[in-house]
Parts: C-alpha cells; sequence; structure tokens
C-alpha cells in the first residue's frame, strides 16, 4: 500500500490526541482552569489536526459531509461520527473545566468512551479488509488502541500506567510483525487463485496490460517504501517504546518528559510507515508483484 | 444505504472465455471509448503523448504464461499464453459497497449491477482497497471512483438497435469470448455456458461471491507428446489421386482424343 504522508500524519496525530482525550476524560491527571487549558489545546490540535490532515487524500473532500451517513455499514463512517461526537462531548468538558473550574464526571467518561471509540474504528478500517492479509487480523485494533493508551498517558503525565502501557503496546507491535511477515502465504490467495489457471501449471505474469503505471499500481501495489523494513522496525521500536520508557525510569524532568513525548512520536510515525508500505494488497497478484 | 441488497431480481453478469480471448485488447478500447463520453465522468489520460503516460480504463486485459508439471509421459509440456480480460465482476458480496462511508457505492436490487453515484463520491478510495480484483479506479482529474458499470446506459437503451444492447466490450469482441446475460435464470447463455464449460470463481477464498465466470482455456495440442512408433506419412491421404482413369467409352475417347 502506498504510505500517503497524509494518511500517516493522521493517524499518528489523532491517535496520539484522541489517546489524550481518554485520560483527561477520566480524569487523570484532574487539571482544571489554564493548565486544563493547555492540556486540550495540545489534545485537540493533535486531534484535528490529524483528522485534517486526512483529508488531504480525499479526491473531492468538499463532499466530506456526506461520509457521516453511512455507519450501518461503513467503519469510515462510524469514525468519522465518532471523532465529532468525541471532539463535541469533550468540548463541553473541557469548557466546563477551564472556565467553571468545574468536573462533569459522566460527560467526561462519556467523552474517553468515544474517544476510545474513534481509535478503535479507525482500527477497524485497515482491520476489515481481505484485500490486504497483513491487516486482517484482531491484533490491528489491538496495536492502534495500545499505542493510543500508552501515548496519551505519556502525554497526560500518568508516568505508572505509561511504564506498564509502553511496553504493552511494544509487545502487541512485535507480535503484529510476526504474524503480518506470514500472513499473506497464510490468506490463501496466490496467483493461481486470482487467475483460476492453478490447475493447468504454475502462473507467471508474462505481460501487464499497460505499458505505463496506473491508480492501483501506485496505490495498492507501492513496493518502493519497504526499503529499509528491519531497520525502520528497530527505529521504531527503539523510539516509540524503548527509549521512553528509559527516559520515564530516571527522575522526572519537564525536558526529559518532552523528550520522551518527541521520541515516541518519531518512533510511531516510522512504525505507520511500515504499516503502509509493508502492507501487499492481494490485486498485486494479477500483475505478478507483490 | 451501503449495506448489500439481500438478493437481486437478476444477476446480470459477462462470461469471460479464456479459451477463445486472443488478446487484441479491443474491449479495452471500445469500453473507454464508450465509457468516456457518456455515464459519468470522462475517464481522463495523464500525460497520454509523454514519457510516463497513464490513464483510467475500466476494463484491461493481462496476459499469463501457465507452465504445467513435467512428468515422465511428458518431459518437456509446452507453456500455455492465456489471455486474460479483467473488469469489475459485480461480486454479491461485493466488499467495495459496504467500506464506502458516503453511501455513494450501491448494488442495484433490479439487477445485480455494482455503480457508483459520483456526486455523492469523496474520491476516499477505501472501495479500491476493499476490491481484490482491482475493477476501481480514481480518476486523476475528476477526482471520483470510476468502475465497470456493465454498460447500464447500453443495455436498457432504447435508442440503439437491439443487437447493440449488450456491454460495449462484449458488442465488439472479435473473437466471441465474452458473454453477456443474466445468470439468475438457468437457461440463459451464459448459465448455460458456465454449466457446460465449469466456469469459475476468481478468488473464491476472498468470499466476494463474482456474478462474472471465466471459462478455463481447454487442453492445447499435443505436439509435445511422444512419438508414435514406425513412420507415418500424415499427408498422403490427401496426396492420393482424387480422381480416376475415366473407363469404358469415355475411356476411348480419352485415348483415341490422346492420339492425335
Amino acid at each position: 500500500m502506498h504510505p500517503a504522508p497524509s494518511v500517516i500524519v493522521f493517524t499518528t496525530l489523532s491517535g496520539l490526541g484522541f489517546g489524550l482525550l481518554i485520560w483527561l476524560g477520566l480524569g487523570l491527571p484532574a487539571v482544571t482552569g489554564w493548565v486544563a487549558f493547555a492540556f486540550f489545546v495540545i489534545a485537540y490540535g493533535l486531534a484535528v489536526g490529524g483528522l485534517m490532515a486526512s483529508t488531504f487524500h480525499l479526491g473531492r473532500p468538499q463532499r466530506a459531509i456526506k461520509a457521516f451517513s453511512q455507519w450501518r455499514s461503513s467503519w469510515l463512517s462510524r469514525e468519522g461520527i465518532c471523532a465529532v461526537a468525541a471532539l463535541l462531548v469533550m468540548g463541553l468538558y473541557a469548557a466546563a473545566l477551564v472556565f467553571l473550574d468545574m468536573r462533569i464526571p459522566v460527560l467526561g467518561w462519556l467523552g474517553a468512551l468515544l474517544s476510545l471509540g474513534t481509535v478503535f474504528t479507525t482500527s477497524m478500517i485497515y482491520a476489515q479488509l481481505s484485500t490486504v492479509p497483513r491487516w486482517k487480523t484482531p491484533l490491528t485494533p489491538a496495536l492502534l488502541v495500545s499505542i493510543s493508551l500508552a501515548g496519551g498517558a505519556l502525554l497526560a503525565g500518568q508516568a505508572s500506567a505509561a511504564l506498564i502501557l509502553l511496553p504493552v503496546a511494544g509487545v502487541i507491535q512485535v507480535l503484529w510483525w510476526v504474524r503480518g511477515d506470514g500472513a499473506f502465504a497464510a490468506s490463501g490467495t496466490d496467483m493461481a487463485s486470482a487467475t483460476g489457471l492453478g490447475g493447468i501449471g504454475s502462473v507467471r505474469a508474462f505481460e501487464a496490460p499497460h505499458t505505463g503505471t496506473n491508480y492501483l499500481l501506485r496505490e495498492l501495489v507501492h513496493q518502493v517504501g519497504r526499503k529499509h523494513a528491519l531497520k525502520l522496525r528497530a527505529i521504531a521500536l527503539g523510539l516509540g517504546f524503548i527509549l521512553p520508557v528509559l527516559m520515564l525510569l530516571v527522575p522526572f524532568t519537564h525536558a526529559m518528559a518532552l523528550f520522551a513525548v518527541i521520541s515516541h512520536v518519531a518512533g510511531i510515525a516510522a512504525s505507520r510507515w511500515l504499516f503502509f508500505a509493508e502492507a501487499e494488497h492481494v490485486v498485486g497478484l494479477y500483475y505478478g508483484k507483490r | 444505504m451501503t449495506t448489500l441488497p439481500k438478493q437481486t431480481t437478476r444477476k446480470l453478469g459477462l462470461v469471460i472465455d479464456l479459451d477463445t480471448c486472443v488478446g487484441c485488447h479491443a474491449c479495452v478500447v471500445s469500453c473507454k471509448g464508450w465509457n468516456t463520453e457518456n455515464y459519468g465522468a470522462p475517464l481522463s489520460d495523464q500525460d497520454p503523448y509523454g514519457a510516463d503516460p497513464s490513464g483510467t480504463f475500466l476494463n484491461r486485459v493481462h496476459s499469463y504464461e501457465v507452465q504445467p508439471l513435467a512428468t515422465s509421459s511428458m518431459p518437456h509440456p509446452a507453456a500455455q499464453l492465456v489471455h486474460f480480460p479483467k473488469s469489475c465482476l459485480h461480486c454479491e458480496d461485493a466488499p467495495c459497497v459496504t467500506v464506502c462511508p458516503t453511501g455513494a457505492s450501491y448494488k442495484r436490487v433490479e439487477d445485480g449491477i455494482v455503480l457508483v453515484n459520483e456526486t455523492d463520491c469523496i474520491g476516499c478510495g477505501l472501495c479500491a482497497w476493499a476490491c481484490p480484483y482491482g475493477a476501481r479506479e480514481l480518476d486523476a482529474a475528476e477526482g471520483v471512483m470510476k468502475k465497470c458499470t456493465l454498460c447500464v446506459d447500453r443495455i436498457y437503451n432504447d435508442n440503439l438497435p437491439e443487437v447493440d444492447r449488450v456491454p460495449a466490450c462484449v458488442r465488439t469482441c472479435p473473437a466471441g469470448a465474452r458473454h453477456f446475460g443474466d445468470f439468475a435464470d438457468p437457461d440463459s447463455n451464459v448459465s448455460k455456458l458456465t454449466a457446460e464449460r465449469g466456469g469459475m470463481d476468481l478468488m473464491p477464498e476472498q468470499g466476494t461471491r463474482p456474478v462474472n465466470q471465466y471459462l478455463p482455456p481447454r487442453p492445447k495440442d499435443q505436439l509435445d507428446q511422444p512419438k508414435p512408433v514406425g513412420e507415418i506419412d500424415i499427408l498422403a491421404p490427401f496426396l492420393a489421386p482424387v480422381m480416376d482413369e475415366p473407363k469404358g467409352f469415355l475411356g476411348w475417347l480419352d485415348k483415341a482424343l490422346e492420339r492425335i
């Protein structure tokens, strides 16, 4: 799959933003006034910034409002609804905290639930696709939700929670990679089933339908990004999970916390790049490619 | 709603005969020709006369080489070249429809055709991700998803002569490798062809239940079979005299005329 920068930025930042909103909704930390204002500005900046970035990959962004209509069948539609609902509910909750110094727990819990729902529905957009065997697993929602919770805990200054959640997310990340490497072969889709010609003999793509490239090859059979995959995995694991944990273990300073967050975001961005670049779509088989 | 209909009244689709397709790409050209100036947005090309041309097509023809396994009786089996036209299969369980967030993609209850309402499409591309066959292409100029309509603007078009009320690819195929009909009717041409020739689904394990069926290529000639013992002149029967010498009166006349 083509690792479109807009989608990588969206899933990385909005995952982190909604993760922070979950913790703020639970009252961890229990902030009010200007401190709460600062926390919510960061959370909304990440979440809304990510959502805005995601509209850049639309062919017709001016009709994006229509995407809220098909919640009964479409995970993408459900994600849009969850995101807007979470931002509205958390907006009310934040306004009460900032301007009235008043915490309305019900609103906070509801907002946290909707924020969690946003991350989950985002992950299901990928996990539902049989055409990308690497994504088609319950480990995909587990991965994205655990990263969001861990990153949110890190941003919310919940050091003890982050010290548990970061290693958990790191382990799920490794499991997701290991399973993913054998997923395409295990899916049972190959050139024989794609062409139906396997009964005659081994099938080889002899001639492509076109001399140039096309939308399918650009979008779904993007092979360039897989170079350095192993190095990027090491970077993702080191910066995303291991380094932030080490930084949390040394005595707390604000500078160290900032470095931990920056390191985490850089690591997750690398992980998200691989999430797309390493994903192999079955349509590549028709072109004799993976 | 982008939920799929439980069942459709008719199941219109194509039978593609891999045995007779010669790989001429006429269906590709006629498809683009018809669909670029009829239903929906035109099928644009980018840099068509430059160094890196690309464009939107609803139907493309792949070519595959199939190499049978060597056996002791056939140590060097000949590879077979199979031309493979591919367009939307109008699946019964179309994953492209259910993922659509706007309701632009839908499967028609009356005939099972999968269509895109281009005024609702936001060009998110998720339906192209969900399709295992590469049947959907986002038009780079228009920003909306394009796909085979089964020439919905031809097959019901009373302004066309009846012979033309089939998809453009079927109408143009010089080899008769493409057939159009209703799979819900067991007596239709496509149902009979599928039953007689062993029509198959592409990627059945993906669970899409495609309507379009592919007919497998029939076994090719046996030139690579072991040679028969002794020499047989296969041309001799055809070179034997086809007319006997005339007899009787005609024989006498023939000889008499010869002597003069």
